[in-house]
């Protein structure tokens, strides 16, 4: 598939999510259970793309040791929870991921 | 009643605190896009067509992973599956409105745009309302567009020691700030890493952003489960 087919593709699929319940929901559709499992997508979605980028190296294997980025994503976490600012968390993490690769 | 701009206005000056971290997450994106080999007018478009920062992140992520269309664009629509929700909570007070403004507002349903317009759209029952999902989400529109367009410039001079691209994770890790409150979306959140991490190479086709989500949302199924009977 090209570049511009799997542009477009990802474009529609991501309108569709948005449009599709405004266009036809009743509101019925949507009971209680449902909206709370939903309410965990964010939660269950976000680690599958934090976890590998933190913890998997360039050639696709787990690094534990020697991996700055570890600390840093901690240190962002707290910062994170403590100030519930998304900005403070982006700049905590990058912050102290230089500290660590040019400092430390 | 208000009039529509005096709405929308209000929809801009609301959503603008939450557009301070879209900044760098734009840039980000502009300058990853170039980097995974896409080129400058295929980044544009990308922002343009999608419009939609997670989408577009992961849709890099798993290109530049060598993960085939199928899966991408599939793992795109499961990341995307949260506006559902956006939909059918707003969809309440959407229903008056002609089909042209559904087809319009939804462009512009995105996390930001909701988060504020969710809480304007409960507290007032005028009838121009929606001008505040407009007003919030066309504020991130060019923020979004803007910001893209700065990354695909600047992509070049940012050196590449810098590991910017350790602020997509970051960046993810910001939007569940909340989250690390709760202790089943705790428990969620590290099923889900786990299975993302250790499947990486074992779970075919890339599939493990699907795969990930699906454990976590199963775990979160049980557990609330739990939490009704007790």
């Amino acid at each position: 598939m090209s570049n511009w087919a799997l542009i477009l593709y990802c474009g529609l699929i991501t309108y569709l999510t948005r449009f599709s319940m405004i266009a036809l929901i009743k509101k019925e559709m949507f009971n209680d259970r449902i909206r709370e499992i939903l309410s965990f997508v964010p939660s269950a979605i976000f680690p599958a793309i934090i976890f590998p980028a933190i913890f998997i190296n360039d050639i696709g294997l787990i690094k534990i040791d020697d991996n700055p980025k570890i600390l840093a994503a901690i240190i962002a976490m707290f910062i994170g929870i403590f100030s519930r600012s998304i900005i403070a968390t982006i700049f905590s993490g990058l912050a102290s991921y230089w500290f660590l690769i040019f400092v430390v | 009643m208000k009039s529509k701009l005096k709405v929308f206005l209000k929809g801009i000056i609301d959503v603008s605190p939450l557009m301070i971290p879209v900044v760098p997450f734009g840039l980000i994106f502009g300058v990853l896009a170039i980097d995974v080999g896409f080129t400058s007018i295929e980044t544009m478009a990308m922002s343009l067509i999608i419009f939609g920062g997670a989408s577009q992140i992961v849709l890099l992520q798993l290109f530049s992973g060598g993960a085939s269309s199928l899966v991408i664009i599939s793992s795109v629509g499961a990341v995307n599956s949260r506006h559902l929700l956006y939909g059918a909570v707003v969809s309440e007070h959407l229903s008056d409105l002609k089909l042209i403004w559904k087809i319009i507002i939804s462009y512009f349903l995105i996390d930001q745009a909701f988060a504020i317009s969710n809480e304007y759209l409960k507290k007032n029952k005028d009838h121009n309302r929606y001008f505040h999902l407009v007003g919030g989400g066309a504020t991130c529109w060019v923020i979004w567009q803007s910001t893209t367009f700065l990354g695909i410039i600047l992509g070049a001079a940012i050196p590449e020691k810098l590991g910017l691209s350790f602020a997509v994770p970051l960046t993810f890790l910001a939007l569940l700030v909340n989250d690390f409150r709760k202790f089943i979306n705790v428990i969620v959140i590290i099923i889900s890493g786990l299975v993302a991490t250790f499947g990486y190479n074992y779970i075919p086709f890339k599939a493990y952003v699907i795969v990930a989500a699906l454990a976590g949302l199963f775990t979160a199924m049980i557990l609330t489960r739990k939490n009704k009977k007790a």
